[in-house]
């Protein structure tokens, strides 16, 4: 690889779009460079799924076509990006990480798919997840897992590990992820990398394969926060397709993301989010995040939400029963695999045994404990009493928000867990998303960011900022100041320290 | 809270259209009962007079106006489809010899 090359893969989303709009570099260069990374390290990270080396080059050669006419180019115009192999793409395979998919190709774009094209951004290809998103490591892919670019015997979180490793491994500045539990966030988190769960509502979920709606929300990945908040701009904002689209103004998070800081800010800590399972190293750069708010400029409020101990709990009801509706539509009649289709198998029998054949054990799993969940004798015990806990933790983040303009937490209890450790154990990889399902739950925007290396193990540790419901400009704000503040003390950003591939 | 038998897993799966292994009956009936465990904590909030949240945005009905637009054609809805005759899917005989 070129030394130009090399150069072109470090720099951020925002830079590579200076570069383009300005003539230095072409955005066929910027794709080539992009894909020859891919090339080079990804049968050893196994960030993608399918890589769209075609359609990334017609893309930017598209871009480079438009600047020569001289026609006004878009603030990502020529960035590539990595897509969640769940959103929909039109013409291009769409598998969700599951064999129940395998080989599907969608006849139309996610919305966000389209956003990202009338954008001009440049899509690389679909990346590796969990399967249906169901999942704190992309272990549950029914394609194999992807490896950690900081040690690749390690998880890279889930669900949206693909799209976090893509860029901690710097084969791509920007991705899509889609967070139901903290499948941006704690990916983000694992890998060094920022990554923000919108507010509920703010970004379209048509065209993304649903697994639990009420708690489904798609964003933005990218290696700074500025880079997320242009991403972020880009996908955001109402959509007539998506009838829990909310109907209000974007935030500026671009703007907040370029003027960082939290000098006269609240800023909330829970006491609930410490104590057993949280990893030394973790509380260690937590509480150094905390005591670097407090120099610059912010008071520290400390808070109880004391429902919040519940919400690992009452998620583990809502998604897998939302999941157990959602699901239902794989029945191998219209898209999809089919087994058993031999002429003597009634229909229903068919679609048990595709059903048998395509699904992976915690999908399985979670079909089925939303199927008891919702039946008839369990159903005020289990799912009416976690709808309960729902208001409940909503309340808590409303009685927090009155006292702070934010709430800060670790990301994740843990740094990387090694592959295998939790495969089998569904409840020991449910305690990943301990601080980041209140969130999904209450519906408000959340963000993680790059804090520190945990000393015992030398792994990245994530900052979660928490704020309230279309108030995501205020996660980049605070964002912007830790990232710039931890950035000088390091000398350069946090993925600087892996280990080259 | 009870416990989840064999013949309980046996049961959910066959309403949840899962056609399940005799050995995957045994391995999640251990895990369900681990998760159902984990889970019952919310239980503690049963009997409070606390109202229920479906979803974290109070919608109601979102509509849009009942007018003619583009969508996919016959081809494009047919195109993933496992089996297709007359630009229809084609399915398995719905009223099967065991029902």
């Amino acid at each position: 690889m070129t030394g130009m090359n090399t150069d072109l893969i470090k720099l951020s989303a925002a830079e590579i779009a200076g570069r383009i709009a300005r003539g230095e570099v072409t955005a066929v260069e910027v794709a080539e460079a992009h894909l020859a990374r891919i090339e080079a390290v990804d049968e050893k990270v196994h960030a993608f799924l399918h890589v769209d080396r075609e359609g990334a080059l017609a893309a930017a050669r598209e871009v480079d076509a438009k600047r020569e006419r001289g026609e006004t180019l878009g603030p990502l115009a020529g960035v590539p990006v990595a897509l969640k192999d769940i959103f929909t793409t039109e013409g291009i395979p769409t598998t969700v990480g599951s064999k129940i998919l395998e080989g599907w190709i969608p006849p139309y774009d996610a919305t966000v798919t389209r956003r990202l094209k009338e954008a001009d951004v440049v899509i690389l290809g679909k990346t590796n997840m969990d399967e249906f998103a169901m999942g704190s490591s992309t272990e549950n892919s029914a394609y194999g897992p992807t490896g950690n670019p900081w040690d690749l015997t390690r998880v890279p979180g889930g669900s949206g590990g693909g799209s976090s490793a893509s860029l901690a491994a710097y084969e791509a500045p920007l991705a899509l992820g889609t967070d139901t539990g903290g499948s941006i966030r704690q990916p983000a988190a694992v890998t060094g990398t920022v990554g923000v769960k919108p507010t509920y509502g703010g970004v379209s979920r048509y065209g993304m394969v649903a697994f639990s709606s009420s708690l489904d929300q798609g964003g933005p990945c990218a290696r700074t926060v500025l880079d997320a908040a242009l991403l972020h701009s880009v996908i955001a904002g109402h959509d007539e397709m998506d009838s829990t689209s909310i109907d209000q103004p974007v935030p500026d998070v671009v703007e907040a993301a370029r003027n960082g800081e939290v000098r006269g800010l609240r800023i909330g800590i829970v006491k609930e989010f410490r104590g057993e399972g949280y990893q030394a190293g973790v509380m260690q750069r937590f509480d150094e995040s905390v005591e670097l708010l407090r120099e610059l400029g912010a008071e520290i409020v400390e808070l109880s939400c004391p429902s919040f101990t519940k919400a690992l709990a009452a998620y583990y009801l809502i998604a897998p029963s939302e999941c157990s509706s959602n699901l239902a539509r794989f029945d191998a009649m219209r898209y999809g695999l089919r087994v058993g289709d031999d002429g003597t198998h009634s229909a229903e029998t068919v679609t048990a045994l595709t059903r048998e054949a395509g699904f992976g054990d915690e999908v399985k799993r979670r079909v089925m404990l939303g199927t008891y969940a919702l039946s008839s004798g369990y159903y005020d015990a289990y799912y009416g009493s976690a709808q309960k806990v729902r208001t409940l933790i909503a309340r808590d983040f409303e009685k927090a928000f009155e006292q702070v303009d934010v709430v800060v937490s670790p990301t994740t209890p843990t740094t990387a867990f090694p592959i295998g450790e939790r495969a089998d154990d569904p409840v020991a990889m449910y305690l990943a998303d301990l601080c980041t399902i209140p969130s999904n739950l209450a519906g408000n925007s959340a963000m993680s960011l790059p804090c520190g290396l945990a000393p015992e193990d030398g792994l990245p540790v994530g900052l979660q900022i928490m704020a309230p419901a279309m108030a995501d400009d205020r996660l980049y704000r605070v964002g912007a100041a830790v990232e710039a503040a931890l950035e000088a003390r390091w000398g350069h950003p946090l993925l600087e320290e892996a280990p080259s591939l | 809270m009870p416990g989840i038998s064999r013949e309980e897993v046996a049961h959910l799966a066959k309403l949840a259209r899962l056609e399940l292994k005799g050995e995957e009956l045994d391995h999640f009936a251990g895990q369900l009962d681990d998760i159902i465990g984990a889970v019952a904590a919310v239980s503690d909030v049963a009997d409070e007079d606390v109202p229920p949240t479906s979803h974290p945005l109070p919608l109601t009905n979102v509509m849009r106006p009942d007018e003619v637009r583009p969508s996919l054609t016959a081809q494009q809805a047919l195109s993933g489809a496992p089996a297709q005759e007359q630009q229809r899917f084609k399915v398995p005989q719905i009223l099967g010899e065991e029902a």
